[in-house]
């Protein structure tokens, strides 16, 4: 029997630009299948990762942005955005996809993955983490 | 003799953008594309930066980062591929903030 650690997946990266952002989902998707306790956080040109609406039709390159919609089926259910960072490039959370999962304790009650927080309490986040994986 | 100033990295993760709209003089021109066009959305800190400047953002490549044309910085014109070629054509040289 192994012992569940805390993964942490920070992402800093803006989308397209560089494959960070396409790099960290598949490490993310790959890493669930060890059923480990898995956060992601968003910081930095991370959170434009999540922005809604998403179309490539027009630069021929592959639309990951629909695969999020599907991580609370992995059960990664804790999904942090900073506030300072949406705040400096003109964001709100409803600017982001709505990410759910469901509770199979509650009834399969469908839930917010998206926890917005401040750096302070992301910093505090990081702290009680055993892993942490940067892209 | 008038330059494109071509600018494909967040304003936010380079300082790119700060040179390159340091570097433009009257006549020339600023095109965003890639990563760049973050700095073309309104409310962002990055959008005071090219206010008042000639400043076009690639059509594709907003779409590609989900940003509508209404979130954009008011005078900022929306190119697609055809008007990046006459931008280019229309200017006598290109500099590109890599």
């Amino acid at each position: 029997m192994s012992e569940t650690k805390k993964f942490m997946y920070v992402n800093r990266r803006a989308p397209y630009g560089t494959i960070y952002a396409w790099e960290s989902l598949e490490v993310v998707l790959i890493g669930a299948a060890f059923e480990q306790d898995v956060s992601l956080a968003f910081i930095d040109d991370g959170v434009y990762q999540l922005v809604k609406g998403q179309d490539t039709a027009g630069v021929g390159m592959k639309n990951f942005s629909p695969t999020y919609a599907a991580l609370g089926d992995y059960e990664v259910t804790k999904i942090y955005v900073e506030k300072e960072s949406l705040e400096e490039r003109g964001l709100t959370l409803d600017d982001l996809q709505h990410l759910v999962w469901e509770d199979e304790d509650d009834d399969w009650a469908e839930k917010d993955s998206i926890r917005l927080v401040s750096r302070a309490e992301l910093a505090e986040v990081f702290s009680g983490q055993d892993v942490m994986f940067n892209f | 003799m008038s330059i494109l100033h071509l600018v494909n990295k967040s304003p936010y993760e380079r300082d790119s953008l700060d040179t390159a709209a340091d570097y433009m003089v009257d006549g020339d021109a600023m095109l965003l594309i890639e990563d760049g066009v973050y700095a073309a959305m309104s409310g962002g800190k990055a959008a005071s930066k090219i206010s008042g400047m000639k400043v076009s953002v690639l059509g594709p490549d907003l779409a590609a980062r989900g940003i509508s044309e209404e979130k954009l910085v008011d005078g900022v014109t929306v190119v697609d591929y055809a008007g990046f070629v006459d931008l280019v054509e229309s200017n006598d040289k290109v500099q590109s903030w890599l």
